[in-house]
């Protein structure tokens, strides 16, 4: 266990400095770059700026800059767009603000969409299961594009209950909309391969042993069945958790939530390079990390996967 | 005394009837209308600013920020005039390359510090300094001021910019040629004061709402990035007393449908309406949709180098693509939002300048037609030979509108081939600056109210020309313009050569088009730069 707990850390490494190298060469092979406007720069301004930020080094000396500010002074740069913030002021504004509602989402989602699957298994074919999937369907069909304007339409507009928008501290009134938006899709996915899972274990020849001994029903469901049956629903919760809190820029586009999905892609339009760069790192080594323990309890729970 | 000068005298008594001292609270002090308890104005603004630091902004919505956290030597008033800010006044020599400021003495910094001539010298010499590396920099280059392009290219210290302090309220400016709109330039934010004190203790962190002095009406007191920002009344402002509004608020909503919602649910007092909606928005909310002109063009403009495209070096088959457009069709059908049908390159709500009727403008749409064809057979095409071309705009659904519409009434009047392509900004603007292209989306907002802000794109050395169309006539007259005191009649002999070369094809003039709440009182319709004050707003009680 060590081992592989050991070779698979010495992996994620490397990854994320590949991630790095070659994102920092792609958005230099975009055409423009973060001083191309509609009004052309004269040629001194241009080169004032470029000195300024370091963007007339070669591009290796670039790239080792970088990874220097980095290492040893926690320095991801400045943004070349957002001139009186830098990419650590960006990132430390924007980062709490995905991450509460990201992880918001996923509780809700999980929670919702697993207690869904399993009462649309327990009684199928009833109408909880008709109920159930349907919802799972609708949930998982209506894009988040749609979703956020028709819940602003509907919570603020006609029942005038929630704010429209902002964040305000991550108060529990800004969080609900934001938080539905995002959490439906997933939750619907969740419903919808737990019910199939749980199915599936109930008609397991082991259940119907358990049930011949006289097993009381509700024994059985909870002894026996809910734990295989969740395990490839855990599989599934892996990529969704980082998903929910990278996936996220309509919910900053929709609800002015403030994160950092709405900075990302604003730099990639931008080519504000370092923006570009830092959030990347941080969304790659999330999910190194995120697939490292995934892969970690993998091995834990199963030991065909340690070899 | 200059036209200017008139003017200037004349808004200078008008804003000295304005400044009478409150009344009462509750009742607009000159209107007599009941003013709300609460005043807040709350707005939207599509992104996140990009700074508000003055010598480095350069979008509109940190501008019309900082706009209100600082205040430059003069101001504009509701319709664009030139009105005192913290100068009361100017003096200009008999060629206008040295201009006099004198400052109020009561001008104060939101710490209490004196407002000097001093903060202004520092602050445009930061701006030029290539340390500071500000993006507007250009801005400086063309107020003229003496040595600012030797600066910005690093051939002369910073400080020996043009512009010197005689005393503490006395501000001397000289200019390297005669500009006689210079002190109408001083209203933008390039040319704002800053506090040296505080730059020099924070550095870069200088504008963050903790560490921020400023001297203009408001503070900046909040700003969450791609949330919001606050601002608040600065009570050391020297007119804080006329100043009505409490609290202005700057929501950043991306999607615009989502906006209108919200500004449906009265979370926002202004947002922007959405494509297309106007006639309808107009009718059910008479009070609240507004439209209004703005100094904006859009126009199509042809490749016009060297290595461009052969068709359209013929005078006579730009003409004829110029004639078949139906721009009434665009801005009644298409954009329905209030848009002026553009003949003149010059947006005709321009200050002191009426662009001269083109032989186009005359003529009905049919024609326009008629002649068109009769141009493009002339030129040798036909159904034999059908003209076929790129034409590439960058990527948006109002854009791509008026893409389709005009690729079909060329199709239907000419049978003319277009192949429409849409672009990522940044690509676009990479591909229409290096000529790639056959005929492409162009558009200019004033960077002044002024003529020359627009056809100084169509001389040969701007660095703006994609279309790269050479007029010696052109580059003559614009260079006459800049120091002639009739620059009116010289604007329309350029645009003259324009109706008669077609180097681009103008198609409407902007419009504002607004859903503003009625309880917003003195919006600046009149001022089409759209350059406003919170200073100058106030609240009805509803």
């Amino acid at each position: 266990m060590l081992t592989y707990s050991i070779r698979r850390i010495g992996a994620a490494v490397p990854t994320i400095f590949l991630l790095v190298v070659a994102s920092f060469f792609l958005i230099q092979v975009a055409p423009g770059g973060p001083f191309t406007s509609e009004r052309p720069l004269p040629p001194q301004i241009l080169a004032n700026l470029e000195a300024r930020y370091g963007l007339d080094q070669p591009l290796w000396k670039q790239l080792w800059d970088y990874f220097y500010n980095i290492i040893f002074h926690w320095d991801f740069g400045p943004s070349f767009k957002f001139k009186d913030r830098d990419v650590n002021d960006i990132i430390a504004q924007g980062f709490p603000i995905s991450l509460t509602y990201g992880f918001l989402s996923f509780l809700a989602a999980s929670t919702v969409g697993i207690a869904l699957g399993i009462a649309a298994a327990i009684r199928h074919n009833t109408w909880i299961d008709y109920l159930a999937v349907s919802l799972g369907i609708a949930a998982q069909a209506l894009p988040n594009f749609i979703m956020g304007p028709i819940l602003i339409l509907c919570f603020t507009l006609y029942l005038g209950w929630l704010p429209g928008g902002g964040w305000n501290g991550g108060q529990w009134q800004y969080l609900i909309m934001p938080v539905i938006a995002l959490s439906t899709s997933y939750m619907g996915s969740i419903a919808r391969i737990t019910r199939s899972s749980m199915l599936e274990v109930l008609n397991a020849n082991y259940i119907r042993t358990a049930r011949a001994k006289g097993i009381p029903e509700r024994q059985i469901i909870w002894r026996h069945a809910i734990k295989p049956s969740l395990l490839p629903v855990i599989s599934y919760l892996g990529p969704v958790f980082v998903y929910v809190l990278t996936g996220s820029v309509f919910v900053d586009l929709y609800f002015s939530t403030g994160g950092l999905g709405v900075a990302y892609v604003g730099s990639a339009l931008t080519r504000d390079y370092s923006v570009l760069l830092g959030v990347t790192i941080i969304y790659g080594v999330l999910t190194v990390l995120v697939n490292l323990i995934t892969d970690l309890a993998y091995a834990w729970f199963d030991p065909k996967i340690r070899f | 005394m200059s036209a200017f000068y008139k003017t200037f005298s004349a808004a200078l008594l008008g804003s000295t009837f304005l400044a009478a001292p409150l009344m009462a609270a509750g009742t607009h002090p000159t209107t007599g209308e009941a003013l709300a308890e609460d005043q807040t104005f709350t707005y939207r603004v599509l992104d996140e600013h990009s700074s508000v630091d003055p010598g480095i902004v350069e979008d509109v919505s940190g501008a019309e920020i900082v706009r209100d956290l600082f205040e430059g030597l003069m101001n504009q008033d509701e319709n664009g005039n030139l009105v005192p800010g913290v100068a009361t006044g100017f003096t200009t020599n008999d060629d206008k390359t040295v201009y006099t400021f004198t400052l109020r003495d009561n001008a104060k910094w939101s710490n209490g510090d004196p407002v000097t001539a001093g903060d202004f010298v520092y602050a445009w010499t930061r701006a030029v300094d290539p340390a500071l590396a500000s993006p507007y920099a250009w801005y400086m280059e063309i107020t003229s001021i003496m040595n600012a392009g030797e600066i910005i290219a690093g051939e002369a210290e910073p400080a020996t910019l043009g512009v010197r302090a005689l005393d503490d309220l006395t501000l001397e400016v000289m200019l390297s040629a005669p500009l006689p709109y210079f002190a109408q330039m001083t209203t933008h934010s390039t040319l704002f004061p800053v506090h040296a004190a505080t730059v020099a203790e924070h550095g870069t962190e200088w504008t963050k709402p903790e560490n921020i002095v400023s001297n203009g009406a408001y503070v900046l007191t909040e700003h969450l990035p791609n949330e919001r920002s606050v601002r608040s009344r600065n009570a050391m402002y020297w007119d804080d007393a006329n100043t009505i509004i409490d609290e202005v608020v700057a929501l950043v909503i991306n999607d615009e449908n989502v906006a209108f919602t919200r500004y449906l649910a009265g979370e926002l007092d202004r947002t922007e309406v959405p494509s297309g909606q106007f006639p309808r928005l107009a009718k059910e909310y008479p009070n609240e949709a507004i439209s209004f002109p703005r100094l904006c063009n859009y126009y199509y403009t042809f490749n016009l180098s060297e290595d461009g495209p052969e068709m359209f070096k013929d005078a006579r088959v730009r003409e004829a693509l110029s004639l078949a457009v139906d721009r009434k069709i665009i801005v009644e059908n298409v954009l329905a939002g209030g848009q002026t049908e553009a003949y003149s390159f010059t947006p005709v709500s321009v200050a002191d300048f009426a662009p001269p009727a083109s032989p186009m403008s005359g003529m009905s749409q049919a024609e326009r037609d008629a002649k068109a064809k009769a141009l493009l057979a002339e030129a040798g095409y036909g159904p034999g030979k059908p003209l076929e071309f790129d034409m590439v705009y960058n990527t948006s659904e109002s854009h791509k509108k008026i893409a389709v519409a005009m690729s079909q009434m060329w199709k239907q009047k000419l049978g003319v081939q277009t192949n429409l392509s849409n672009m990522e900004w940044k690509v676009f603007l990479e591909e229409r600056g290096n000529q790639n292209f056959e005929l492409a989306r162009g558009a200019w907002c004033g960077d002044y109210n002024e003529a020359s802000t627009f056809l100084d794109l169509m001389t040969t050395p701007s660095g703006y020309n994609d279309g790269k169309f050479s007029n010696a006539m052109v580059d003559d007259l614009m260079t006459q313009a800049r120091t002639a005191d009739d620059a009116g009649s010289l604007y329309g002999k350029v645009e003259g050569v324009l109706a008669a070369e077609h180097p681009i094809i103008p198609i409407y003039h902007y419009a504002g088009v607004y859903m503003m709440d009625s309880d917003v009182g003195n919006w600046p319709v009149g001022n089409v730069e759209q350059n406003w004050y919170s200073k100058n707003l106030y609240k009805i009680a509803e």
